[in-house]
C-alpha cells in the first residue's frame, strides 16, 4: 500500500510475528463487562466444534496416493492439535455394514440435494438412496454406531445448477429422521454466496434443530469464509474444513476445494469463538502432509506464516 | 440488551440472531479497483507502458466506476510506476469513471495535476511506526504534509480519497487500537478528504476486530465516507468484507486477479481479487455496474503478461482447461 519500497524488509518476520505477537493466533481475549453485552447480542456461538475431513475428503481428492503409515501419521497429529472429530471413514454402502462391526467408531450417509447428482454420484434416485440409507442407519444404531448424514449441492449442482432451498430442507430432515444425529450441508462446487447460505439454511433450520446443522463449504470460487462466518451469525456451531484445504474440486480442474482448517480457525480465534484447537499445531500438521504430498497448501494462514 | 432482558423476561426466550444475519446489505456497492496502481506496484516484473493503458482501458470496459491508474512518486522508490504521467494522459478516460492517481507529497500532486489528473489519494497510517519506516517521519507530521496537498487540491478543485495503512494491526507495532484508527480517519476526513479507505494492510484482521474497528471509526466519521481495503494475505477479506458490508459500509476497494503480493510475507497473497469480490456481491443481490465476464477476461490478459497465475479463486475455477 501507499509507496512502500518492495525491497522493505526490515519488519518482524511473520514467524518472529507470531511468536511475539501471539494474539495473531491466539483467540480474541474476553471482551470487558461493557463491550460484553455488544458481543452477546450479536448472536455468535461461544463454541464452534471443527469437522476436520483432512484424512477422508481432503486425501480422496489429492492425486497422489497416500501411504498408511503418513496417513496415521497425520491423523495423530490432527489428534494432538485438539480436533475432536477427525473423519477417517469412507462411503458406506449397505455391503459395508459389516465393516462397521470392524471397528468402526462412527459412520457417514451421502445423500445430495440434487436428482441428476445422485443419480452420477450413485447411480439411483434421492428417494432410493434415502432407502439403502435407512438400512444402513438402522444396523449402525442397533449396534450403538452414531450416524452422520452429509447432503450435498446444497447451494448448486454442477448438473442441475440452482438448487432450491425446500429441497435441502426435505433431504435433511429425512436423513434426520431416520436417525443421523448431525447433518453437514455441503455446497459441493462451491459456488454458494452468503446470500444463498442464509435462503437455504433458513429453509432447513424450519425442519431441524440448530444443534444438528453443520455447513461444510468448498472454497472453489473464495466464499467460504463469508459462507461460513454467515451460518455461524445464524447460530450453526459446527464447521467442517480440512487441514492445508487438501483436495481439490473435481468438477473443475485446478480449481480448489475444502476450506482450510487454519484459515477457519484463524477467523473463529479472531471472532473470540472458542474450538479447543492449537492453530500452530494445525499448521504443522498440515505443514506435515503437503510435504509428503509435494504439494503447495491451500491455507493462506500457512502461506502467510511459512513464508522465508 | 441485558437490561431490557430484565425488563420484558419475554425478551429472554428470542433466540439472539444478529441483526447482521438480518440481512441488511446496502443496495448498491462502488468497487474501486486498485489493481493497476497498488497490484502492479507489488508484482516483481516492470510492466510496459502500454500495457498498463491496456489493461486500464480493459477495466473502463467492466463497468467499474473508478480506477486508480498511477502513482505520482520518485520512480527512486516505485521503478514500476516511473511512467506515470504517460499512463495517465495514455488511457482512456470513459465517462461516469473516476482514475485517481497517488500522490505522496505537494511535488507529486502538482506532477499529477499538470498530467491531467482530476483526483487524487494521499496516504496516512494508524501506526506511528509504520509511518516513520515508510515516509520517516511521525503521523502528525505527515498529516502536516499532507495538509500542503489539501490545500493544493482545494485550490483546484481537486477531490482527495485518504488511505489509512494498518488498521486491523501492523508489521511493527503488532496490535493497533480503534481508536487511534478512529483518530487519524477523523483528521484526514476533517482536512478534506472526501473518503476514507481503511487499509487491513498485513491482512491479520478478522470479522471480529473488523467490527470493533468500524465501530470506533463510525463514530467520528460518516458511514457514508467509508471504504475497506482488505488484503487476503491470512485469507480473510472476504469475510471481513462482508462484516463491513452489514454494518453499512458500500464503497470497497480490490484489485483485478488479486494483483500485487504482500510485500511483508514473500510469497503470501496481498490484494482481495475483484473478481471474487464481484462474485460475492453479485451473489448477495448487491449491484456494481460490473461485468464478471469482462472483469475477468482482463484478469486473464494481465496474468498472461506478467506470467503468474492469477489470485483469484473465481478466475481459478472457470478456466476449465
Amino acid at each position: 500500500m501507499g509507496t512502500v519500497p518492495s525491497a522493505l524488509k526490515h519488519c518482524l518476520s511473520y514467524q518472529h510475528l507470531l511468536k511475539e505477537q501471539l494474539w495473531i493466533g491466539e483467540p480474541a481475549a474476553p471482551p470487558s463487562p461493557h463491550a460484553g453485552e455488544e458481543f452477546q447480542i450479536s448472536g455468535l456461538p461461544e463454541y464452534v466444534k471443527i469437522v476436520e475431513v483432512g484424512p477422508r475428503d481432503g486425501l480422496q481428492n489429492e492425486k497422489v496416493t497416500v501411504p498408511t503409515d503418513i496417513k496415521i501419521e497425520l491423523i495423530n497429529r490432527l489428534s494432538k492439535a485438539g480436533l475432536s472429530v477427525i473423519e477417517a471413514t469412507s462411503f458406506v454402502s449397505s455391503k459395508w455394514v459389516p465393516q462397521i462391526a470392524a471397528g468402526a467408531t462412527e459412520v457417514s450417509v451421502f445423500g445430495a440435494a440434487s436428482e441428476s447428482f445422485s443419480k452420477m454420484n450413485i447411480n439411483c434416485s434421492i428417494e432410493e438412496s434415502i432407502e439403502k440409507f435407512e438400512e444402513v442407519t438402522k444396523s449402525a444404531r442397533n449396534m450403538n454406531i452414531p450416524v452422520r448424514g452429509y447432503v450435498s449441492c446444497a447451494l448448486g449442482c454442477p448438473y442441475e445448477g440452482n438448487i432450491i432451498p425446500a429441497k435441502v430442507a426435505n433431504v435433511s430432515k429425512q436423513l434426520y429422521s431416520m436417525g443421523c444425529y448431525e447433518i453437514s450441508l455441503g455446497d459441493t462446487i462451491g459456488v454458494g454466496t452468503p446470500g444463498s447460505m442464509k435462503k437455504m439454511l433458513e429453509a432447513v433450520m424450519k425442519e431441524i434443530p440448530l444443534s444438528a446443522l453443520a455447513v461444510h463449504c468448498h472454497d472453489t470460487y473464495g466464499q467460504a469464509l463469508a459462507n461460513i462466518l454467515t451460518a455461524i451469525q445464524m447460530g450453526v456451531g459446527v464447521v467442517d474444513s480440512a487441514v492445508a484445504g487438501l483436495g481439490g474440486c473435481p468438477y473443475a480442474k485446478g480449481a480448489t476445494g475444502n476450506v482450510a482448517t487454519e484459515d477457519v480457525i484463524y477467523m473463529l480465534n479472531g471472532l473470540g469463538i472458542n474450538t479447543g484447537v492449537n492453530l500452530y499445531k494445525v499448521m504443522e500438521a498440515g505443514n506435515f502432509i503437503c510435504t509428503a504430498l509435494n504439494k503447495k497448501t491451500n491455507s493462506k494462514v500457512a502461506q502467510a506464516s511459512f513464508s522465508v | 440488551m441485558a437490561a431490557a432482558k430484565r425488563a420484558l423476561p419475554w425478551l429472554a426466550s428470542l433466540r439472539p440472531i444478529s441483526s447482521a444475519a438480518a440481512g441488511s446489505f446496502p443496495k448498491q456497492v462502488k468497487i474501486v479497483e486498485v489493481g493497476p496502481r497498488d497490484g502492479l506496484q507489488n508484482e516483481k516484473n516492470i510492466v510496459p507502458t502500454q500495457v498498463k493503458i491496456s489493461l486500464i482501458n480493459m477495466l473502463s470496459e467492466t463497468g467499474l466506476p473508478v480506477i486508480e491508474a498511477t502513482s505520482f512518486v520518485s520512480p527512486k522508490w516505485v521503478p514500476q510506476m516511473a511512467d506515470h504521467t504517460e499512463v495517465l494522459q495514455g488511457i482512456q478516460k470513459f465517462p461516469g469513471v473516476s482514475y485517481p492517481v497517488l500522490t505522496p507529497n505537494l511535488k507529486g500532486f502538482q506532477a499529477a495535476l499538470a498530467a491531467g489528473a482530476k483526483e487524487v489519494s494521499i496516504f496516512g497510517a494508524a501506526s506511528e511506526l509504520f509511518t516513520k519506516k515508510n515516509i520517516n517521519c511521525s503521523i502528525e507530521e505527515s498529516l502536516q504534509k499532507f495538509s500542503e496537498v489539501m490545500h493544493a487540491a482545494r485550490a483546484s478543485s481537486i477531490p482527495v480519497r485518504g488511505y489509512v495503512s494498518c488498521v486491523l494491526g501492523c508489521p511493527y507495532e503488532g496490535k493497533i487500537a480503534p481508536a487511534k484508527v478512529a483518530e487519524v480517519s477523523k483528521k484526514m476526513y476533517s482536512m478534506g478528504c472526501y473518503e476514507i479507505s481503511l487499509g487491513d494492510t498485513i491482512g491479520v484482521g478478522t470479522p471480529g476486530s473488523m467490527k470493533e474497528m468500524l465501530s470506533a471509526v463510525m463514530k467520528e466519521v460518516p458511514l457514508g465516507a467509508l471504504a475497506v481495503h482488505c488484503h487476503d494475505t491470512y485469507g480473510q477479506a472476504l469475510a471481513n468484507t462482508l462484516v463491513a458490508l452489514q454494518m453499512g459500509v458500500s464503497v470497497v476497494d480490490s484489485s483485478v486477479a488479486g494483483l500485487g503480493g504482500c510485500p511483508y510475507a514473500q510469497g503470501a497473497s496481498g490484494n482481495v481479487a475483484t473478481e471474487d469480490l464481484v462474485y460475492m456481491l453479485h451473489g448477495l443481490g448487491i449491484h456494481t455496474g460490473v461485468d464478471l465476464p469482462k472483469l475477468m477476461e482482463a484478469g486473464v490478459f494481465i496474468c498472461k503478461v506478467l506470467n503468474r497465475k492469477t489470485s483469484s479463486k473465481v478466475a481459478q475455477a472457470s478456466c476449465r482447461l
